[in-house]
């Protein structure tokens, strides 16, 4: 099962080597410095929301709010500039995390404790969430808050990197080292992929599920509040609308990155190759020269490719087991 | 008062005559084209009437630019004695604006002023609103030409067009590849706009300045940054970008200020000087260009009003008086032009705050 995985994260690096390889020939310029740099900058917020929901969906769960949690952590910072324009960087950040949790706590007790199902709370707290963000500015009348009203630190923070490496994009490395080391060594990490195994056999295990599912949909959240928070220092100009239509380009990181939709297997890591090899096909296009009509249509294809993949993968894999568990029968 | 009365009778048999009109020559393209403004009859004394109900319908209301005009708008109709409101849909689609104009009928508004998602989608509820009398105002995007009285136009579409390759010319030093940085690749305004770049690059004056690429940031922050980031990759030698879009700019301003193309690769465009205002102060930008939307909104706002006093009817050559901007011409098609865009630079951008 590991050496499966192992090859499906490899099967999405060779992807990637490839599509970065054909770019590089046709325009050398892709594989500079600046364009490397470029590359993980633009897959490092997409990387950290693919983390959070990558641990929902080992779960059997998924979280469609991200878009609009993501939006409102957002436009929290830049009210927060707005009030107090020295505000400290890490108020702001840890702000932003605080309310990208309460809002992952909102979902998780609906889904754990109400019973509702995922897919339902998420999409109606994808609306809630965004007309509370559209409230708020039409209440203050802020529609925009611009760079030159924030923190020139903040900023300077967003767009920054260290021995040449972005900032956004240690971050997103720290979070995705930090969940892949629980997942694998934590008991309650182990605990994730058995419930989204199979729920009743893992309550019936004792794990304690409901608990379980409330905590990753907190954390995810925490998660999303942070890449709401980077999304404001890297872009400079927020309004209500951040994020919209996001939820999509992050679970087709997931499943792209092989964690099953179904639940009960995937790797944080795979999330986050599946966000970097997105991103890097949407920065690839261009260059090759491929019409912006189509853009959507390839991303849409690279979707199709990793489910049927999965799925073929996933019928061997269970034919396997079944000659294994016949022979040890006979 | 029996004066009031009389204007009100002969509007509504006016409208009603109209009305009729325009459903008859919905399949005539031979009178399209203003032809049911052309029908009303226009009295350039009329006074303009108190307590004018006036709606705004933006194309999506929480876009802080339309959000802008709209206030404008608001504020020219209370300058008059009426009294605005902003209603409109959260997302941009084609549909989203019809139920809001049937709304507006059913509350028996004055006017309508409007900017369309779609030309056509919003075109028979608009058609409905002019046959029960209320007239029809576009602004910034315009309906169909039947569909509406007035349009008012932010700026003539060719002079954007033109100056923006004045601008980006004078940057550049007159010689060089450059690149557009648009919106979505079917924005009917932007391929306006790019149609008339192209025209004016081939003036002589510009034979050193070439246009190699055209790429579309459909107005998304991180779509519009990734695709500034392949111009400048895959083009070298470029030498400047235009940006015709307020997203695309300021995506495309943020990227190169921390990156190494910073000054060296100009940009240019139309951009809000609030959102460019950082990029100016430290050298990235030289110079963008764009209306002011609030005096877009009050325009409308003056025209509507104008519109449902009647003292105009939209026919080509009437005037309209719009109080601080003093009169406009209502050009073919009843079109009305705001004036040519504002350039702003590190001189002027601190005196504007939209």
């Amino acid at each position: 099962m590991t050496s499966l995985l192992r090859s499906r994260e490899s099967g999405i690096v060779i992807a990637l080597v490839a599509v970065v390889a054909v770019t590089a020939i046709v325009n050398p310029g892709f594989l500079s410095g600046q364009g490397v740099h470029d590359l993980f900058l633009n897959a490092s917020i997409i990387a950290l929301l693919a983390a959070g929901q990558c641990l929902l969906v080992i779960t059997r769960n998924i979280d469609l709010s991200v878009g609009s949690v993501m939006g409102l952590t957002a436009y929290m910072s830049g009210q927060m500039f707005l009030g107090n324009q020295g505000m400290p960087m890490i108020v702001v950040i840890l702000a932003g995390i605080v309310l990208g949790a309460v809002c992952g706590a909102i979902n998780g007790a609906l889904v754990a404790i109400a019973k509702v199902p995922a897919l339902v709370v998420t999409l109606g707290t994808l609306y809630v969430f965004r007309g509370l963000d559209y409230a708020w500015a039409s209440a203050t009348g802020v529609q925009q808050v611009n760079a030159y009203q924030m923190s020139p630190s903040f900023l300077e923070f967003g767009s920054g990197s260290v021995l040449g490496v972005p900032n956004l994009t240690l971050i997103a490395v720290i979070v995705v080292a930090v969940i892949a080391y629980l997942l694998k060594n934590f008991r309650s990490g182990r605990e994730l992929y058995a419930i989204g195994s199979n729920p009743d056999a893992a309550r019936l295990a004792g794990i304690p599920t409901g608990r379980r599912v409330f905590t990753t949909f907190v954390i995810s959240g925490g998660l999303v509040g942070l890449a709401g928070v980077l999304h404001a220092a890297y872009f400079g100009t927020i309004n209500a609308a951040v994020g919209s239509g996001k939820e999509l380009a992050v679970v087709a990181a997931v499943v792209v990155g092989g964690v099953a939709i179904f639940g009960g297997s995937g790797t944080v890591l795979g999330a986050a190759l599946g966000a970097l090899l997105l991103t890097t096909i949407t920065s690839a296009l261009p260059i090759l020269g491929v019409p912006a009509f189509w853009q959507r249509a390839v991303d849409g294809a690279a979707l199709l490719v990793a489910i049927s993949l999965d799925r073929t993968v996933m019928v061997r894999l269970a034919a396997r087991l079944q000659r294994e568990r016949n022979r040890a029968r006979a | 008062m029996s004066h009031t009365n009389r204007v009100l009778t002969a509007l509504l048999a006016v409208a009603l005559v109209a009305g009729c009109g325009s459903t008859t020559k919905g399949s005539d393209p031979g009178a399209a084209g203003g032809g049911t403004g052309t029908s009303r009859a226009a009295d350039p004394n009329a006074p303009i009437k108190q307590g004018l109900k006036i709606a705004f319908l933006p194309k999506e209301i929480d876009n802080p630019y339309e959000v802008i005009v709209d206030n404008g708008g608001i504020a020219a109709v209370k300058e008059l004695g009426g009294e605005g409101k902003e209603v409109g849909p959260s997302d941009a689609s084609a549909s989203s604006q019809v139920s809001y104009i049937n709304t507006l009928i059913q509350q028996r508004q004055d006017a309508i002023v409007i900017a369309a998602n779609d030309p056509n989608a919003v075109a028979p509820a608009l058609k409905d609103a002019m046959g029960k009398g209320i007239p029809v105002v576009t602004y910034d995007s315009d309906a169909a030409p039947d569909a509406r009285q007035v349009f008012v136009n932010q700026a003539d579409s060719e002079e954007i067009g033109r100056s923006q390759v004045r601008l980006i010319s004078q940057q550049i030093g007159g010689s060089g590849k450059i690149a557009i940085l648009s919106a979505t690749p079917n924005a009917t305004n932007q391929n306006t706009w790019i149609q008339f770049m192209k025209d004016e690059l081939t003036k002589p004056e510009y034979k050193g300045i070439e246009l190699v690429k055209i790429a579309y940031g459909d107005d998304d922050d991180q779509k519009s940054f990734q695709e500034a980031q392949a111009l400048l990759q895959s083009i070298p030698d470029l030498k400047g970008i235009i940006s015709p879009t307020t997203v695309g700019i300021s995506a495309a301003a943020r990227y190169m200020s921390t990156s190494p193309y910073k000054g060296k690769v100009k940009l240019t465009g139309l951009g809000t000087p609030n959102q460019m205002r950082q990029f100016v102060k430290d050298g990235t930008v030289t110079e963008f260009a764009l209306w002011d939307p609030a005096e877009l909104g009050y325009l409308a706002g003056y025209a509507a009003a104008a519109l449902a006093s009647g003292q105009i009817s939209g026919a080509e050559g009437e005037t309209l008086k719009a109080g601080k901007l003093g009169e406009r011409r209502i050009g073919k098609n009843g079109e009305i032009i705001l004036g040519p865009p504002t350039v702003f630079n590190a001189g002027n951008i601190d005196k504007y705050n939209f």
